[in-house]
């Protein structure tokens, strides 16, 4: 008899963890951006989209909400606000 | 053909005949002679075999988890300091479901260290989900050592085998045994077929996180698969009977026990002493039996019971101790005869963080008023638990 117990490559994405965020989400403004990408690349959870200016987006679904994008962004385009809001 | 050998060559000459792909071991006393042999003929290359070299037994272990995971048929052996040293490893193989065979010379534990047998090291591994089984004397550690892989790579099996032998005793004692034929090794056990492989056309991840939604679960299916063994390991015996022509693996064996009035338990290599005592007291016309325990995990419960039937006194040899307690063999042999007793029920709940609440304890409660079980899973999910491995 046998439970789960492999995985196929990939499919963390079906966990979505970002329930595990507990006080701020990132907000893009997309109003300054010069899509420098800086936020896609240091983004630890790989969950930042976008290519041109003014197009990029956080999925909440994976973000924890670290805040890494809006200290690197040097046009201070992303801002951290409460979850509610 | 028939060659007088001693136990630890006829093991090592029964895994070349089973032509594992992956071999690691590190040497430790009594088990060194298995593996130095093993070693010669890699290096002979009598066997296409990789054998790995390395540091610790913790680290054999690990080699032969991650070839078997290849799907790979591996070997591995041990004794002792070396086996707890693996044990860390030795619970994911079962885990994982890797149908490794390693063997253990069985030999005490340290402290006070001692290099002599008894069979502490396996015991105390018991829960580890590995299938255990002892030889009584060097034809059954080589006859069980082929047969064992025939057990764990069943596809509805699909966990490792440790076969025992007693250290020195068997290890090192030279004794006549019945060499099988190549062609019938090869006809008894075909080549290793892993249902699941670590392989880069079809990647997939081994030993995963197994969160409270699954892990009571994957025990479970260790346990079910274990129990469902007491048919399967006759079954492999009688296969093993018709091709070589000599008795196979079973879960126990009894020893002029049908009218045996005083029953002993006891498993490996003592049970041939206790078979010449009891020889010499059926002579005088005692009526005195033994019951061999072969498989310790699973444990045969019905098989002993209806064996120890008719028997007024019991007398079980352990030749281990469970600190604090009294032998295990002992505890277990004595479970067997409390399934008749209404007191009691036993309950298995909470593994791996499964939420335990009110509502389980009050179905425990429930289930107490129908039936006495003896292993009961609370809060199982049915519906993750599958005949044939899955992704």
């Amino acid at each position: 008899m046998f439970a789960p117990l492999l995985g196929k490559p990939g499919s963390s994405k079906n966990n979505k963890t970002g329930s595990w965020r507990s006080f701020l989400k990132p907000k893009y403004l997309q109003k300054n951006c010069i899509a420098c990408g800086l936020c896609k690349l240091i983004c630890p959870e790989s969950c930042i989209e976008g290519k041109e200016k003014n197009t990029f987006r956080a999925d909440l679904a994976y973000c924890k909400g670290c805040g890494l994008c809006s200290q690197i962004c040097p046009k201070k385009d992303i801002e951290m606000i409460k979850e509610q809001e | 053909m028939r060659e007088f050998i001693e136990g630890s060559y006829a093991v090592a000459r029964a895994v070349k005949l089973c032509k594992p792909g992956v071999i690691s071991a590190y040497p430790i006393t009594p088990q060194t002679h298995i593996v130095e042999r093993l070693a010669d003929f890699v290096a002979n290359k009598e066997i296409n075999c990789q054998f790995v070299n390395v540091e610790s037994e913790h680290s054999a272990a690990s080699v032969v988890l991650g070839a078997c995971a290849t799907g790979v048929r591996v070997f591995t052996a041990t004794s002792s300091q070396g086996l707890i040293y693996m044990s860390e490893v030795l619970f994911n193989i079962a885990g994982m479901r890797l149908p490794i065979v390693m063997v253990n010379a069985n030999r005490a534990l340290s402290a006070p260290i001692n290099i002599w047998n008894d069979q502490q090291d396996a015991i105390s591994l018991r829960d580890s989900g590995w299938i255990q089984v002892y030889a009584e004397n060097n034809q059954d550690a080589l006859d069980y050592t082929i047969q064992a892989y025939r057990i764990a790579e069943n596809h509805k099996v699909m966990l490792p085998v440790m076969v025992n032998m007693d250290g020195f005793i068997l290890t090192h004692g030279m004794e006549t045994v019945d060499m099988p034929e190549q062609n019938l090794v090869d006809k008894f056990l075909p080549a290793y077929n892993a249902p699941y492989k670590l392989d880069v056309e079809n990647p997939m991840s081994f030993g995963l996180l197994g969160d409270p939604s699954i892990y009571l679960e994957a025990r479970y299916a260790v346990q079910k698969t274990l129990e469902d063994l007491v048919t399967l390991i006759p079954a492999v015996g009688r296969d093993f009977n018709s091709v070589f022509g000599r008795k196979g693996i079973d879960l126990v064996e009894g020893y002029r026990l049908e009218d045996a009035k005083v029953a002993i338990v006891a498993m490996g290599s003592v049970c041939g002493t206790i078979k010449d005592y009891i020889d010499q007291e059926r002579e005088k016309g005692k009526q005195i039996g033994l019951l061999k325990v072969i498989t310790y995990r699973p444990f045969p419960k019905e098989e002993i019971a209806k064996a120890l039937e008719n028997a007024s006194k019991v007398l079980v040899l352990d030749k281990a101790i469970s600190l604090g307690n009294e032998g295990p063999l002992f505890t277990e042999v004595k479970s067997v005869f409390s399934a008749k007793s209404p007191k009691v029920s036993g309950f298995v709940a909470g593994l791996g963080g499964r939420d335990i609440t009110l509502e389980t304890i009050k179905e425990m409660v429930n289930i107490s008023k129908k039936e006495q079980p003896r292993c009961k899973f609370l809060n199982l999910k049915q519906e993750l638990l599958k005949e044939e491995f899955y992704v």
